[in-house]
């Protein structure tokens, strides 16, 4: 089969299945083709939705593919949703910050970094799925230990833990806009 | 002497100044960072005294209002202060150890405080994140979060502190405790949510200080503050504001969600 028919195939899976796709997954659906071959159609996906000015583009996300609407569309797609936008407190994205940088750790690390208390915030965000209990520290008193799920990379659009900004780039950052703590952040459009 | 220079930043102009706004703080480290860059200290050479004496000034505001969060506040206050008052005392230098290097008291709390300043920029980073679902939308991705989320009209909640500010405008429009008054009226909590409930019976929305005119002094508005924050608590009132140190206006919640199912 030509590449432009695999093409087709691999882009009508990824298109009917609501999570995020591994390469593997998508080999092992469609064993009758090559690796390398999907791989390529992934690939010439991707640039056909980039290329082609679509409202759509394939991602990589939480280690798999999946197709996301456009950033600049979100205002209109918001109309089709009941839902108010995602949105995060200040306290429970500190919280998240410090697990996806520092996992595993405990409670009580978590609570020395940010200097108050945080088992609120830790159970909605176990509710929320984007944190998990990962096991139990082996010190006295055994306390749990918390990660960051695969929700939480698929909620920030992020294709592995790997891919989060290193603290070196945050430096950096903070020290460009040191004099005006409220500035946006221009960032993740380097990608 | 660089804590006798940096001090007289902090003269009594700058006080009253500084009184003017509570901002929105997640602890003692969010507050204290806060201090340090609008005073525009050196975070290596923290002047212990102003920072602290600023530190308590917020302190007393927060514990005025009763609020839970001034427990891990308070921890950090007595750090500041021990930190502080180590370093008036005579550095003793260990002659076992044969180094007269001593760490700074304060080189704890900087590690913290900037340690707390990396993650809470890359909470930012994150923030600035194509959030699912707020962003980019994926094909039938319903998380619980966004199951939790009733349809609802988009106006923003507000913060605690800036509750707290408008809280702080009317406190300074009461007249200061007159001396020769003798006793006390009692007013209750209860009394103030029902006064308040019926006040907002049949109003699409008041505004937050409307609550207040009751009555000017310091226990009535303290207790209607309660009160407010109680009818919160219980989800029968919203409190909203459409721009930062902009109007706040307070709805009931209960007679809303009357109105949704009547249509």
């Amino acid at each position: 089969m030509n590449a432009a028919a695999i093409k087709k195939i691999v882009e009508s899976i990824l298109f009917v299945v609501d999570t995020p796709l591994s390469l593997d997954r998508i080999c092992t659906i469609l064993e009758e083709f090559g690796r390398d071959d999907i791989r390529m159609a992934i690939d010439a996906i991707t640039n056909d939705c980039n290329c082609q000015e679509r409202g759509i583009e394939l991602v990589q996300v939480a280690g798999g593919y999946q197709f996301r609407s456009r950033p600049e569309f979100a205002d209109y797609i918001r109309r089709l949703k009941k839902a108010k936008p995602a949105r995060f407190t200040p306290s429970a994205l500190e919280t998240l910050a410090i697990i996806a940088y520092r996992q595993p750790l405990t409670r009580a690390e978590i609570e020395y970094l940010r200097g108050v208390d945080s088992g609120g915030i830790l159970k909605s965000l176990l509710d929320k799925k984007l944190i998990r209990i990962i096991g139990k520290k082996d010190i006295p008193g055994k306390p749990l230990i918390y990660g960051t799920t695969r929700e939480f990379m698929e909620t920030f659009n992020l294709k592995d833990l790997a891919s989060l900004p290193t603290l070196r780039e945050i430096e950096e950052l903070a020290e460009s806009d040191s004099d005006d703590e409220q500035a946006p952040l221009p960032l993740l459009e380097a990608e | 002497m660089p804590e006798s220079t940096q001090s007289q930043l902090f003269d009594e102009k700058d006080n009253i100044a500084y009184q003017v706004r509570i901002e929105a703080f997640e602890g003692p480290l969010a507050l204290l960072l806060h201090l340090i860059k609008k005073n525009e200290v050196d975070i290596y050479n923290i002047p212990m005294a102003a920072i602290s004496r600023q530190y308590l000034d917020y302190l007393d505001v927060m514990q005025e209002l009763n609020l839970d969060v001034a427990g891990e506040f308070l921890v950090m206050a007595s750090t500041l202060i021990q930190i502080k008052s180590q370093m008036l005392l005579p550095q003793i230098t260990d002659p076992a150890l044969d180094d007269d290097r001593i760490e700074d008291p304060r080189a704890e709390l900087v590690r913290r405080l900037l340690d707390y300043e990396r993650y809470r920029d890359a909470s930012i980073l994150l923030a600035a994140r194509d959030v699912l679902e707020r962003d980019v939308f994926a094909r039938n991705f319903v998380s619980a979060e966004f199951d939790a989320f009733p349809a609802e009209e988009t106006l923003p909640e507000i913060e605690i502190f800036e509750l707290v500010d408008a809280f702080r405008r009317i406190l300074a429009k009461a007249p200061r405790e007159s001396f020769h008054e003798v006793g006390s009226e009692n007013i209750s909590i209860a009394d103030r949510i029902s006064d308040i409930l019926e006040f907002l019976q049949g109003k699409e929305a008041v505004e937050f200080e409307e609550l207040f005119a009751g009555s000017n002094t310091r226990e009535y508005i303290v207790a209607s503050l309660l009160a407010v924050l109680e009818l919160c608590r219980l989800r029968m009132i919203r409190i909203l504001q459409f721009e930062t140190y902009g109007r706040i206006l307070v709805k009931n919640a209960v007679i809303q969600s009357a109105d949704t199912v009547m249509e």
